[in-house]
């Protein structure tokens, strides 16, 4: 399982707090600990607290990567922040640009500029795309998996590996009038994206929003994940450090024999899964 | 209809693995044996992919072996008394990558021989061959717990591969070879869980997992060869997945497996061919099946089926 810590964010307060402050110790504590807690990439999302986006992504990059070598996930809406990351990340560690619809009222070529962007920064970098169009967010499994098959054919026109390509069908929050047919939904939609190509596409989430607004909300991100797990989820942007969460990785891979058993299951994920 | 190419990748590699140490390296191998670093499975991918060649280990026991039938002892008639001449005959007469010095002798229930008796027959084959060894308790855990450790000593430095430790008795054989700088064989009874876990325990102790060599236990044809074939297999696919506890090169032993088999060494079976040829070729079929589920290291006896054996892995891993 391939999960994406998403604790540098600059929407959580003290990681707003030490942008503000350029307080880097904050930051390399993260990294450091969410790479121990099993994460393969860490996500790098410069939030809405600074005016100098592409300035803060820069600053974000170069001072997780005076701490650690876990790749990098370079979470931004806008192409010029990502670029501006790309430019001083060290893209042999492996990069995820997260992430872009298929296209925009606003810009109808997003895709390509970031599939453009992703092999720019070479062999190593993925990209994570959003079953999402210039119509938004689709609420059926049927729209998600057409848009998934656009992305996906896309990518293979410009040369991109799908195995390269993270779909993300979104997940969308439960606790929202109607919206509780969506986790069913988008599960649907996993089975069906799964199928569009042969090796396929990894499929990631990400995971905390479902619970958004929800009392228990750890509980509903836990068992969301276990069930997604079951329907072949590979990836998501998640709280490493519940560590029951990530035991619930393990064992979910455990069960749908992705590691084989062995008693220190538990205790050995994280190096396994690390591998 | 053409045979189609397999070109499937996988993101794991198996461990490479240079047994021996030279003089440079401290110790007083001539030659050292790499094995391992398949990044596919045995027929697939690319040429690049291929693992290291696989190695025979020719068995050499502690002690003149009793119930050997006479086609087989027949090889070694002048040597199974002298250990290292048998070495030597391994290595000179018959090719062995390796030497597997098997101390049966020290089995409570054989002839029960103690410490310093082992650790003669090691420094007498250590000078007599100048190959890589392998060094194999009796599997009784008490007895090799106490002598094991004595071998490993005596070799100190040397690089050589040694066990087996299993789940329920490793803590004294993992310890001394982590001094002595030996690389260690994890056993387990056909069983991909507790192969797993031996693997993890070891590591907990402080011992290098690209140190490990996997013994899963073997089943000779006709005897079980499904069940080893299969957990090879599993094995190697889950090394070439990327798990890391099962990345190690494996290692199997062939040679007492198949001359434990009626169909080898019955002398009196018309209708079965001769029993001159049978034992070998049972032996032979053992090794190649193995080899093609991965297998890295084979343990074998008879002279006929090595030079078949050889001839097959320079054919397939040219």
């Amino acid at each position: 399982m391939i999960l994406i810590g998403e604790r540098i964010n600059g929407m959580f307060t003290d990681v707003k707090k030490a942008i503000a402050d350029k307080n880097k110790q904050v930051i390399q504590e993260l990294a450091k600990k969410q790479t121990e807690a099993g994460a393969s990439y860490l996500d790098v999302n410069v939030g809405t607290a600074a005016a100098d986006q592409e300035g803060t992504m820069q600053w974000l990059v170069e001072t997780i990567q005076e701490a650690c070598t876990t790749a990098l996930c370079l979470d931004s809406q806008k192409p010029n922040v990502i670029e501006a990351g790309l430019k001083v990340i060290n893209a042999d560690n492996g990069v995820l640009l997260n992430s872009t619809p298929l296209n925009k009222k606003s810009d109808e070529q997003v895709l390509d500029k970031y599939i453009e962007m992703a092999n720019q920064a070479g062999p190593k970098s993925s990209l994570i795309a959003l079953t999402m169009d210039k119509n938004g967010v689709p609420q059926d499994v049927d729209t998600r998996v057409a848009i998934a098959a656009e992305i996906v054919s896309k990518a293979m026109d410009l040369g991109f590996d799908a195995q390269r390509l993270f779909i993300d069908p979104i997940v969308l929050p439960v606790k929202v009038p109607n919206a509780q047919v969506q986790p069913a939904n988008v599960l649907t939609a996993i089975d069906q994206i799964r199928m569009l190509c042969d090796p396929a596409p990894h499929m990631t989430v990400g995971l905390s929003n479902i619970s958004q607004g929800a009392t228990e909300r750890s509980l509903i991100n836990r068992v969301f994940l276990a069930i997604a797990i079951s329907h072949g989820l590979d990836s998501a942007i998640v709280d490493v450090f519940d560590k029951e969460l990530v035991n619930i990785v393990a064992t979910s891979e455990m069960l749908m024999n992705k590691q084989i058993y062995s008693d220190s299951f538990l205790k050995v994920y994280t190096a396994v899964n690390k591998a | 209809m053409a045979v189609p190419e397999i070109s499937d990748g996988f993101t794991g590699t198996v461990n490479r693995i240079t047994l021996g140490a030279t003089k440079e390296e401290g110790g007083t191998r001539t030659s050292t044996v790499t094995i391992g670093g398949a990044r596919n499975v045995v027929y697939g991918g690319s040429i690049e992919e291929k693992s290291e060649k696989p190695v025979i280990a020719i068995d050499v026991l502690d002690s003149k072996p009793e119930d050997w039938p006479d086609v087989l002892a027949e090889s070694y008639k002048d040597v199974l008394d002298s250990p290292g001449d048998w070495a030597k005959k391994c290595v000179e007469e018959f090719g062995a990558d390796l030497v597997c010095i098997k101390f049966d002798g020290i089995h409570p229930d054989k002839a029960d021989y103690d410490a310093d008796h082992a650790v003669k027959v090691t420094q007498e084959v250590l000078k007599a061959v100048g190959v890589p060894l392998v060094l194999w308790g009796c599997g009784n855990d008490e007895k090799d717990n106490q002598v094991m450790p004595k071998v490993s000593e005596a070799a100190k430095g040397e690089k050589c591969l040694i066990g087996t430790v299993t789940e329920d008795n490793y803590k004294a054989l993992t310890a001394i070879a982590l001094a002595d700088g030996h690389y260690l064989i994890t056993e387990a009874p056909l069983d991909i869980n507790i192969a797993k876990q031996v693997n993890i325990l070891a590591s907990d102790m402080g011992f290098p997992l690209e140190r490990i060599i996997t013994f899963q236990s073997t089943g000779a044809l006709g005897y079980g060869i499904e069940y080893a074939y299969s957990i090879q297999e599993r094995q190697r696919l889950a090394a070439l997945g990327g798990d890391k506890m099962m990345a190690m090169p494996a290692i199997c032993d062939v040679g007492y497996e198949s001359w434990r088999a009626k169909e080898a060494k019955l002398v009196d079976a018309p209708g079965w061919g001769s029993h001159v040829d049978r034992g070998p070729m049972w032996e032979a079929a053992t090794a190649i099946c193995l080899l093609q589920a991965g297998v890295d290291i084979i343990r074998m006896r008879h002279p006929k089926a090595i030079a078949t054996v050889q001839n097959f892995i320079n054919q397939i891993w040219r």
